[in-house]
């Protein structure tokens, strides 16, 4: 099986997220930049399909930036063959990221059987690249898998929807599962993975070596604000049987209105 | 000219070392120092994951660490937890003499099982009554056919419950001191005369195994001995160039967590209607104790850097050694001062971080041995 | 003003709620509704009210159950047929699967889970966050139309006045094509709760829950809402839950959206585990209690009289 895993580097969930000086983007010069973790997700699964289908190889890759490739390199140490990156250093959009992502599959010269992704980044959040690439390449997907059986190259997947239900979807390879939290529990790299990993294949292309231009941009980003500071908390005197019923109305509607928690 | 930033590949290992470490043996350590069990779980993934026999070479199934690497898998371990460093650091404190002492045929034996399935092993040096005047031991080896006979007893040696191998420095004739002494290799604990002590019970590095060992007419083949006779003393020293900065790193881990805790405290903390990392006091004590575990690092991965040059890094080493651990102590006694009455309960981290912070001073050569070193290097120039 | 098609989802006797807040905010555009299935009746006349000029039932062999391709060929027919500008929905669990890949299959834009947005000019402009919540941006799409937008529920709020437009209610033939991925069964929601590490609304109780069998109000109120339920160490420490439970320093750290925290003081301790949660209500009759200071909203009162009260106005409006 041809086994590919995209994946994205994101700011690290600790990391302070501030807008940069003119609110275009975030300031990024102190980031520390880390695999999206949806992804470690993807690769793991990845890499068991791989382990269950003798001859396979998982190829990982990856739309971003040059100067950190540090994802891929962890990706090539828990266990993929080779890697593939489409430097980019502008904040692409999730159209010309699929657009990429395909290019990039097509040029590998393998016919991509399965490809696993996270089912979203946690920079962006947007949740569309899985099935924009799933849909570019005219195969099927299924998005926030948290169960992947796979036998012969048939997939039963389980997708987590609303309320707890899962729907549990069958689909022949080739497909494109994006993958949630639970569904495995992904490897560590280990030390002689990481050495292992600089001599693994890494292919880079440009953004127009994979068909992708400005004219691909769909969504455009302004404005980048801190979210309003939470007002003060609010004390509500209930002491008093008389008065309990309507505090306890207006907290519940302080909850759903103000803080929108329920 | 030098480069102070880790290759990328060395921050990828750092990465992957922290993640173990703050995964997996932070969120047990407490629970390990108040059983003082062995964490057999934590300690065989650690070297599933290739963390551990950090000094074995390559050709006999190592993964091919410089030095420096090695320093920063320690300090990331120790991030975790001291006594759990301590069980795993043994290892290489044990095989170091194999791997720069040994022949080839020594090193196929007893190094290439270790990469192969987790085992554990001891360093057996001091002594009821020789510590810091190892030269001094008294342990005997006495040639008998093609065996030797070792008897005598070493004290406060660790993972001696556990170990299947242990590294043993005894001598030909106590009076010669360094020039009588030899190491030699035992790798079968079930042979006669050799008696496993009870577990100590210690201030700290609780869960990390030390015990007395007795050898009574220990017969050991011949072609366990390490190079001659009377190489012994040269053997510990080379070995110590490369163990005194592990052990200096694995102070800079420890020390570095306890700073991370007490930043973290004093940023929540609110007294005097304002979080305590707002008043000087606090400031002052959180400015030092960076400045000394940044000065800590930096002396350990110059001492590790000498040796990944193939220049002697003794001098260096002892500064490592006496300062890394000095300050530890001091960091880690700072952080229970700023988390206050409640770094003083078992509740939190630090207290743990103290009692393990002790230690460092003492083995692999006390401070005041190390200063003594460093003063003999100093005036032997002139 | 611009043509706006809003894509629902049918429940038993009504669309998905989400529906409604985004009609509100597009008053004075003109706006159709279409859903897969059969919209009811009542439905139809609520959607008129806020400005739904038609309302579209979708039918179609083998559209009984989501897939994303039979949704997304079915929706493509129908919206290529209809001129719209711009295609919103509100971001279930099904439209967040099936935009994107309905916008890719017109090689055009989409704007995830906007949590605000304006119609100046017909033109669509939205602030959506970023950075799980950490940082806000405003969001515009360019490119062929339409354009796809799908809307964090309950971020709008029901509108607050009606624009009652015409209802036109109208079936509309469509194809679901070749399905590849289709649903074989649906497990209905596990009834085990989270985990709290993973709990994204937790109960607590403290020492002023007295008894290990008053718990079982926590737990009322826990499935009310969906809820793992909690303890302080006191709590524990007494013997009134187990140490599983245990949010804490020396207990579990978690992160939840909402915190209810029942007859907990709010020692340092316990603050630890849980100061990260985005919106704590504490119920407690200390006033001078520190978790006060921490909670976002605060009820001084007496838990056993509080709670049952609050579990029934949940129950109300989930």
């Amino acid at each position: 099986m041809n086994i590919f895993v995209c994946i994205k580097q994101v700011p690290d969930t600790e990391t302070k997220i501030t807008p940069n000086g003119d609110g275009t983007y975030i300031e990024t010069s102190s980031i520390k930049w880390i695999m999206n973790p949806y992804d470690e997700f993807a690769v793991e699964q990845a890499l068991l399909t791989k382990q269950a289908n003798s001859g396979s190889t998982v190829t990982v890759v990856r739309v971003g930036g040059v100067k950190d490739t540090e994802a891929l390199r962890t990706a090539l140490a828990m266990g993929a063959d080779d890697a593939i990156l489409v430097e980019s250093d502008d904040n692409l959009d999730s159209f010309m990221t699929a657009k990429a992502l395909k290019g990039a599959i097509e040029k590998s010269g393998k016919t991509a059987d399965v490809i696993f992704t996270g089912k979203q980044a946690i920079d962006d959040d947007c949740l569309q690249v899985p099935q924009l690439l799933a849909g570019m390449l005219n195969i099927p997907s299924v998005s926030v898998v948290v169960g992947c059986e796979e036998a012969g190259g048939a997939f039963t997947l389980k997708r987590e929807v609303e309320g707890g239900a899962l729907e549990v979807y069958e689909v022949k390879s080739p497909a494109l599962i994006a993958c949630n939290k639970g569904l495995n529990t992904p490897r560590y790299a280990s030390l002689p993975g990481i050495m292992k990993a600089k001599r693994k294949p890494l292919a880079q292309h440009s953004l127009a070596d994979v068909g992708v231009s400005d004219a691909d941009r769909r969504v455009k980003y302004s404005n980048f604000q801190l979210p309003p500071e939470k007002p003060a908390g609010k004390k509500f005197e209930a002491m008093d049987e008389a008065v309990q019923a309507s505090v306890v109305a207006e907290v519940v509607g302080l909850l759903r209105n103000e803080a929108k928690v329920i | 000219m030098v480069n102070f930033d880790l290759s990328s590949e060395q921050k990828e290992i750092k990465e992957m070392a922290m993640k173990f470490a703050k995964n997996e043996m932070m969120p047990k350590a407490g629970e390990f120092d108040e059983s003082g069990k062995m964490p057999m779980d934590i300690l065989t993934k650690a070297w599933e994951l290739g963390l551990v026999n950090t000094c074995i070479p390559p050709e006999f199934g190592g993964t091919g660490f410089t030095t420096l690497d090695s320093m920063i898998i320690t300090e990331a371990l120790a991030y975790g937890c001291l006594g759990m460093n301590t069980t795993l650091m043994a290892n290489d404190l044990a095989l170091l003499p194999i791997a720069l002492g040994g022949n080839n045929e020594q090193k196929k034996r007893f190094l290439t099982p270790f990469t192969e399935s987790y085992k554990i092993a001891s360093f057996c040096l001091t002594e009821p009554g020789n510590g810091s005047d190892a030269a001094g031991l008294k342990t005997t080896i006495k040639e008998d056919g093609d065996h030797y006979v070792i008897n005598g007893q070493k004290m406060w040696i660790t993972n001696a419950g556990y170990a299947d191998l242990f590294v043993i420095y005894c001598t030909t004739d106590p009076e010669l001191k360094h020039k009588g002494i030899s190491c030699i290799v035992l790798d079968d604990k079930n042979v006669a005369g050799l008696e496993i002590g009870a577990k100590e019970k210690k201030m700290g590095h609780r869960s990390s195994d030390t015990r007395a060992v007795t050898f009574t007419n220990v017969r050991i083949p011949k072609e366990n001995l390490i190079g001659n006779l009377g190489d012994g003393w040269n053997l510990a020293k080379m070995t110590l160039d490369h163990s005194r900065p592990m052990v200096a790193a694995s102070a800079v881990g420890g020390a570095q967590c306890a700073l991370d805790h007490a930043v973290k405290y004093a940023k929540e903390r609110v007294q005097f209607n304002k979080p305590i990392a707002g008043h000087q006091a606090i400031q002052l004590m959180i400015a030092d104790m960076a400045m000394n575990v940044e000065a800590s690092r930096l002396l350990v991965h110059k001492a590790a850097w000498l040796l990944d040059q193939g220049k002697s890094n003794t001098e260096l080493a002892s500064y490592a050694k006496a300062f890394a651990a000095d300050k530890f102590m001091e960091v880690a006694t700072d952080a229970v001062q700023i988390f206050g009455g409640y770094g003083y309960s078992n509740e939190y981290p630090v207290e743990k971080i103290m009692r393990d912070a002790k230690l460092i001073q003492i083995y692999e050569g006390t401070s005041q041995i190390q200063r003594l070193v460093i003063a003999k290097e100093i005036f032997s120039r002139s | 003003m611009a043509k706006v098609l809003v894509f629902t989802e049918v429940t038993s006797d009504n669309v998905k709620s989400v529906t409604y807040e985004i009609l509100g905010k597009l008053a004075g555009n003109d706006v159709d509704v279409a859903a897969v299935g059969q919209v009811p009746a009542g439905a139809v006349s609520e959607l008129a009210k806020y400005g739904a000029a038609n309302v579209h039932s979708l039918k179609g062999d083998n559209l009984d159950k989501y897939s994303p391709e039979g949704y997304a060929n079915a929706l493509k027919e129908f919206i290529g047929n209809g001129g719209y500008d711009y295609v919103f929905a509100g971001s279930t669990s099904l439209a967040k699967d099936l935009f994107p890949r309905l916008s890719g299959m017109f090689d055009a834009g989409m704007a995830s889970e906007v949590t605000n947005f304006t119609m100046d000019g017909g033109t669509f402009a939205g602030t959506r966050p970023l950075f799980a919540g950490k940082c806000l941006a405003k969001v515009e799409i360019e490119g062929p139309k339409p354009h796809f937008v799908t809307v964090r529920p309950n971020a709008l709020g029901m509108p607050s006045s009606e624009s009652p437009a015409a209802g036109n209610a109208a079936d509309a033939s469509v194809a679901a094509g070749e399905i590849r991925a289709a649903i074989k069964e649906i497990i209905k929601g596990a009834s085990e709760k989270l985990d709290l590490t993973e709990a994204n609304i937790i109960v607590s109780g403290g020492r002023a829950m007295k008894e290990a069998s008053n718990f079982k109000i926590l737990d009322e109120l826990a499935d009310a809402i969906g809820a793992t339920v909690g303890a302080s160490r006191a709590a524990v420490d007494s013997g009134y839950a187990p140490h599983s439970m245990q949010v804490g320093q020396t207990g579990k750290t978690v992160a939840p959206s909402l915190y209810i925290a029942c007859g907990i003081s709010g020692a340092i301790q316990h603050l630890a585990g849980m100061r990260t949660s985005k919106c704590i209500v504490a119920i407690n009759t200390d006033p001078d209690a520190p978790i006060f200071t921490k909670a976002d909203y605060g009820i001084v009162g007496d838990l056993f009289q509080i709670v049952p009260i609050l579990t029934e106005e949940l129950k109300k409006i989930m």
